[in-house]
């Protein structure tokens, strides 16, 4: 019981982890219709920027997360209004291929910068040690990920739900043409929208570190998890994406545990069946 | 177009065979130059003419590579029975998986293709009996083509096999293109709606087209397999998957001698550039495709065919 207990606890953590990574990729599509392949290397930048701020710096951890996220964001930004809005009205083969070469780019660049190998990051104390739940024993690091990514879903689902902000982007998902009409500057909002998907991705990359390790290969490495939290939770679904990513967290490290043989199989054969028979999502916001 | 489409297959013939006396210490790299051109011709069947993308088509070349080296490893060391071998498993494994990935838009193509890639790849990785797992299999030998010819270590065989399959496989498509099935397959591309109201069995074309498809990216894996002696699970991996959806619109969609110049051109760049380090192929090619977007729209062909289309409109 306790063991099923500790290796829930370490799936929903990871799937917190992809809820962060993802919820960029799922407003991006769901918004702009923009098939973004390279959301992964905004995490591995949050990644990246933490690692050098903890080892380099001295920053402490707590403060390696907010600066982490700002950066990341700003540099999601300043992308969006140099090219990628660019990419958003071409075809999707197009877009496909642009953000391939970005997370291709990306990884060249943190390889050529950081070296190919993995990342050591220095957790604190308070991080690593482990806490008694009463019936089970969790690494504090477990927990502080966990109640994390539900401030986290929490503060966007109230962001999307109850601001004004979060309406207009509601709206401009929902019909964009209607938006424009009664004056929401939908290309500013796509802007924001996507420099704060990019700020998510870097936030959870600063998180990962120390869960998942990190090294020039992520943007690739968790792409087809990423791309199923949003396919499954449906684009554009911040509650959706939420769901899909615990469920895809607890799912691959239960099966991983107590089925080692066909644990790595399970993820991609949920997706492939989900697509053949699901193709549009769970809780996707478009109809259509 | 049309004068790009039929001139283009000799001259690039006389090309190839031109390289051989000028560049006979390159006889490897061209050998594997023709075998890429060979895949990115299955996958542009799929993505050039019926206009349906994939992220796995490695799958179908992992598949043929591996179907080679594990008959050669049973005693089938004849290189055509192998090849053949390997192109009716690609087939069919590509028959069996087309179900699920002709439906949906592109969006869902993309991520069904991707899970069956990575599905395949664990699959491969697991079955460590079958495929010699992270190791790869190399413990095969070739016999000589046709009874005739060795595999010499020069690699001249090499290049002539892996040419005459080249050749082969190019007149196959470019006379597949012009067929009734070739223009239905365009036609499914430019408007898959009214394709049916003409009567043509939209499912049946794509079906017939995946098959094929992965049929000739499974001889292209034979053909690495076989010539280098060994099958490696990257063979099936994503990168490869990217790669030929790069090469293929690179060259340009749907025109035969652009996706071989396309997977050729980047081929060559690879082997440059990994010649360095494998970080600058990654970073010279994410720059090339990031650009290629903005001022390559119509790949090589497109802009061969614009250019011949300035030349004529001056003269």
């Amino acid at each position: 019981m306790s063991g099923l207990i500790s290796i829930l606890a370490d799936g929903i953590a990871y799937g917190m982890l992809l809820f962060l990574f993802s919820i960029g990729l799922s407003i991006t599509l769901g918004l702009m219709r923009f098939i973004n392949l390279a959301h992964g290397a905004f995490a591995m930048c949050g990644g990246y920027a933490a690692v050098v701020l903890l080892n380099g710096f001295g920053v402490p951890f707590l403060l390696t997360l907010p600066i982490a996220a700002v950066l990341t964001g700003a540099i999601g930004v300043v992308l969006e209004q140099l090219v990628i809005r660019r990419v958003y009205p071409m075809p999707e083969l197009q877009q496909v291929l642009f953000s391939i070469g970005l997370a291709f780019a990306a990884g060249a660049v943190a390889n050529i910068l950081f070296g190919p190998q993995q990342q050591p990051m220095l957790l604190p104390d308070w991080l690593t040690t482990r806490v008694d739940l009463g019936v089970v024993e969790i690494t504090g690091y477990r927990i502080f990920l966990i109640l994390f990514g539900l401030v986290a879903a929490g503060a966007l689902v109230a962001l999307f739900n109850a601001t004004l902000f979060g309406a207009r982007v509601r709206a401009a998902v929902d019909n964009r043409r209607a938006a424009e009409g009664i004056g929401i500057h939908v290309t500013r909002l796509f802007a924001i929208t996507f420099g704060l998907g990019a700020a998510f991705a870097g936030l959870g990359g600063a998180l990962a570190v120390g869960f998942l390790g990190l090294d020039p290969t992520f943007p690739f490495k968790y792409l087809v998890l990423l791309l199923m939290v949003v396919a499954i939770g449906g684009p554009g679904s911040i509650a959706g994406s939420f769901v899909a990513a615990v469920a895809l967290g607890a799912i691959d490290a239960l099966f991983k545990y107590y089925v080692p043989e066909v644990g790595s199989f399970v993820i991609y054969g949920i997706l492939v069946l989900m697509m053949v028979f699901f193709p549009k999502g769970l809780a996707s916001r478009r109809a259509a | 177009m049309r004068l790009v489409r039929v001139g283009a297959g000799l001259p690039l013939l006389l090309l190839a065979v031109a390289g051989y006396f000028l560049f006979p210490e390159y006889l490897t790299l061209f050998t594997s130059l023709f075998i890429l051109s060979v895949f990115a011709l299955s996958y542009d069947l799929l993505q050039g003419h019926a206009g349906v993308v994939s992220l796995g088509h490695a799958v179908f070349f992992g598949t043929g590579a591996y179907t080679a080296a594990i008959l050669a490893r049973h005693g089938l060391e004849e290189p055509l029975l192998g090849l053949l071998a390997a192109l009716l498993v690609s087939a069919a494994l590509a028959l069996v998986l087309t179900r699920i990935v002709v439906v949906g838009n592109d969006l869902t193509r993309l991520l069904v293709t991707l899970g069956v890639g990575f599905l395949v790849f664990e699959a491969a990785n697991q079955a460590r009996d079958l495929t010699g797992g992270a190791d790869g299999l190399s413990d095969f030998t070739m016999g000589p083509v046709l009874g005739l010819f060795r595999f010499d270590f020069a690699g001249e065989t090499a290049f002539f096999y892996s040419l005459a399959v080249l050749a082969l496989v190019y007149f196959f498509l470019w006379r597949l293109a012009g067929s009734p099935f070739g223009l239905a397959l365009r036609g499914i591309r430019e408007n898959v709606r009214r394709m049916p109201a003409i009567g043509a069995p939209v499912r049946r074309h794509l079906a017939t087209a995946y098959t094929i498809s992965g049929g000739i990216a499974g001889l292209a894996g034979a053909l690495l397999a076989q010539t280098s002696n060994f099958a490696s699970l990257d063979m099936l991996g994503f990168e490869r998957s990217a790669e030929v959806m790069m090469m293929a619109t690179l060259g340009g969609t749907g025109s035969i001698p652009g996706v071989v110049l396309g997977a050729t051109g980047l081929g060559y760049l690879k082997d440059a550039l990994s010649a360095m380090s494998p970080k600058y192929w990654q970073l010279g090619i994410g720059i090339v495709l990031m650009l290629s977007v903005f001022v390559l729209r119509g790949g090589i062909a497109g802009a061969f065919t614009a250019l011949l289309r300035r030349l004529r409109g001056r003269a």
